[in-house]
């Protein structure tokens, strides 16, 4: 099987959907002639193979390229467009949050948004704040959207083909640090549904539920934890919204804990959800208190002992997890 | 434009005006009609000179004050009726009511209430045309305000840059919210902002329908013949406040009564009856005609049934 890294996979789905049908194209800064002429970045190389008209350098415009993505999809294209780094996600959220994902409700189902945003996330590359910042929360909170968060290169290219071949917004987050870590990736075409969980790791003690980079964290302590006799199950939500409820519910309950791991900072995050549904629905069940491991509330720092302070890892969710016990 | 066109025009601009009374009167009894509501009362002419030189095809993104937008556009008065009633038979299934409402069926697909939001939509639906090579242009339609938000600008350098089909037509109405033009920005005419964008930016008197009609219908050939985008600002005037329960307090008197004189209705009415193309009667008779058509549109909405509450559920997701 081929080796890529995450920004390779989603290369390479841009690249076979292109290929495939004719009303896909691709927007953003620097998705063309880019200034990441790296060839592990995710639209290396298109430009040369699909030329100007169907890849888009777009000017420094977040707004006008999220616009862009809601105009065309309505008219039946289907546009990929990037967001270069999620806290610009802000100055594009009009366009995502009151258009993309509400247009359609407000046509009382008459009109379609088939569109993807793909947004770069995450600490770890030494860029500070405004770089760097976890938003998939805000994204998730926005009805008629859906978030996607892949933490494999595999399950970037088949999540990435089922999202642009999707008729709804989704919002495809692709975390930074993952674009130069190799997986194995399958040849060819296929699709990974959204909205469907991943038992990354089967374990019988505790579940451990996370998504995109915290996976490795998540490997890692799984590894350590089994050679202390705790058996660690590895859920992969891949999708946050729609929320795989059903794999998230059977596994707590299979284990009877259970320990939200995220990069993003803890209050109104994401894990905070994953908490209250399995309170709601699996308490019985529950042998301890339900942890989360997640960054502080805090802007993520520039320098290095710092950033990597903020970042959760493999050291504080074995804490949290033996807590349990 | 012949005659019967010019008739036309003015049968729009009527049928606007009335169907917007309407609404203003219902509105006054919160059991008849509930809801925010705003109207372009003394701006008819924009609409319907729009409308006057758009096809069928043609795609229009429409901000708050969009009743006449629409109609310009042929949509049904019966259904936007029904939708400003948050009836199950509106437009848009009572999701929308008088604030948003998207009809596809008339290539409208796409009304905002975000000031400015739909400007860079209109580049997407525009780049749409240029990708597929149809033969469309997109009106955007905003206010004087909308052209102060970053999406304006970001949207006009957009389309600019790369040549795309579309007409930014501002509605200069004087006014955002409550603010005078000279105290939202120091730009005296919003069409000298085309020139940042080394686009065409065109001024018209627009409370003259037929003036609207031509730089409009000539913008639509220059765009469908590669030109690039128009910028066009229509200089009207807002009768209103902002909303039917805005006391407009900051508009002086004279300034509404002088407007008032330049009502765009009378306008043409007078023009035609000058020209002998227009007898009252007949104006009368088209008063009447319109007077129907608006009653039985708010017959249809209220005896329409309210959706379901459990159809709040439907239409997230496709």
């Amino acid at each position: 099987m081929q080796e890529l890294t995450l920004g390779q996979a989603v290369n390479q789905a841009l690249r076979e959907e292109m290929s495939r049908d004719e009303r896909v194209f691709i927007a953003g800064e620097g998705v063309g002639v880019s200034i990441h002429s790296d060839p592990r970045m995710a639209t290396y190389g298109l430009l040369e193979e699909f030329g100007p008209r169907r890849v888009k350098d777009t000017p420094v415009s977040e707004a006008a390229i999220a616009g862009l993505a809601v105009g065309a999809s309505v008219m039946g294209l289907l546009p990929v467009v990037e967001i270069m780094f999620n806290p610009f996600f802000t100055i594009a959220a009009d366009q995502i949050v009151n258009h993309a994902a509400k247009l359609r409700y407000l046509s009382g189902g008459k009109s379609k948004f088939p569109l993807v945003v793909r947004i770069k996330t995450g600490a770890g590359i030494g860029a500070g704040c405004q770089h760097s910042h976890n938003l998939e929360a805000w994204v998730a909170h926005s009805p008629g959207l859906k978030v996607v968060m892949p933490g494999t290169p595999a399950d970037a290219k088949g999540l990435l083909k089922s999202a642009i071949r999707d008729e709804n917004p989704v919002i495809f987050i692709e975390d930074m640090i993952l674009n130069f870590v190799p997986g194995p990736v399958p040849e060819g075409d296929y699709t990974i549904p959204i909205g469907v969980a991943d038992i990354k790791k089967p374990g019988k003690d505790v579940t451990v539920v996370t998504w995109s980079k915290m996976l490795g964290a998540a490997f890692k302590a799984a590894g350590q934890l089994e050679q202390q006799g705790i058996s660690v199950e590895i859920v992969d939500l891949r999708t946050l919204v729609p929320l795989d409820e059903a794999t998230i519910l059977e596994s707590v309950r299979k284990t009877g804990r259970l320990v939200v791991l995220h990069e993003a900072t803890r209050t109104g995050g994401f894990g905070g959800e994953i908490a209250a549904l399995v309170a709601e629905k699996a308490f019985d069940m529950l042998k301890a208190p339900i942890k989360r491991v997640t960054a502080p509330d805090i802007p993520v720092p520039f320098s290095k002992p710092l950033e990597n302070f903020y970042m959760p890892n493999e050291v504080s969710l074995m804490e949290a997890i033996k807590e349990l016990f | 434009m012949d005659n019967n066109e010019q008739k036309k025009l003015l049968r729009m601009m009527l049928l606007i005006r009335r169907f917007e009374e309407k609404l203003v009167d219902l509105s006054k009894d919160p059991q008849k009609l509930g809801g925010m509501m705003i109207v372009c009362t003394g701006q008819e002419a924009v609409a319907a000179g729009v409308g006057a030189a758009l096809a069928p095809e043609d795609v229009i993104i429409s901000n708050h004050r969009s009743h006449g937008h629409l109609l310009a556009k042929d949509a049904e008065p019966d259904l936007l009726m029904a939708e400003i009633f948050g009836r199950r038979t509106g437009y848009n299934k009572g999701k929308s009511g008088t604030l948003h409402i998207a009809a596809p069926e008339v290539n409208a697909l796409c009304t905002t209430t975000v000031v400015g939001g739909g400007i860079p939509i209109a580049v997407g639906t525009a780049f749409a045309a240029q990708y597929q090579q149809k033969d469309f242009v997109t009106v955007c339609f905003f206010g004087n305000g909308a052209s102060d938000e970053g999406s304006f600008h970001e949207a006009l350098n957009m389309a600019s840059l790369w040549n795309l089909p579309v007409i930014f037509v501002c509605e200069n109405n004087i006014y955002s919210g409550a603010q005078r033009l000279e105290e939202h920005t120091k730009v005296k005419d919003i069409a000298d902002r085309a020139s940042a964008y080394a686009m065409r930016g065109e001024m018209v008197d627009g409370n003259d329908a037929l003036a609207v009609y031509e730089v409009v219908q000539k913008a639509r050939e220059d765009c469908l013949a590669g030109a690039g985008p128009v910028l066009i600002e229509c200089k009207t005037y807002r009768w209103g406040g902002h909303g039917t329960n805005d006391e407009q307090l900051y508009q002086p008197k004279d300034e509404i009564a002088r407007w008032k004189e330049q009502c765009p209705i009378k306008k043409l009415k007078a023009s035609l009856m000058q020209a002998g193309t227009l007898a009252e009667q007949e104006y009368q008779d088209m008063e009447y005609e319109i007077r129907l058509i608006v009653e039985r549109a708010v017959q249809f909405a209220e005896a329409s049934p309210w959706p379901d509450p459990a159809e709040a559920l439907e239409d997230v997701y496709a």
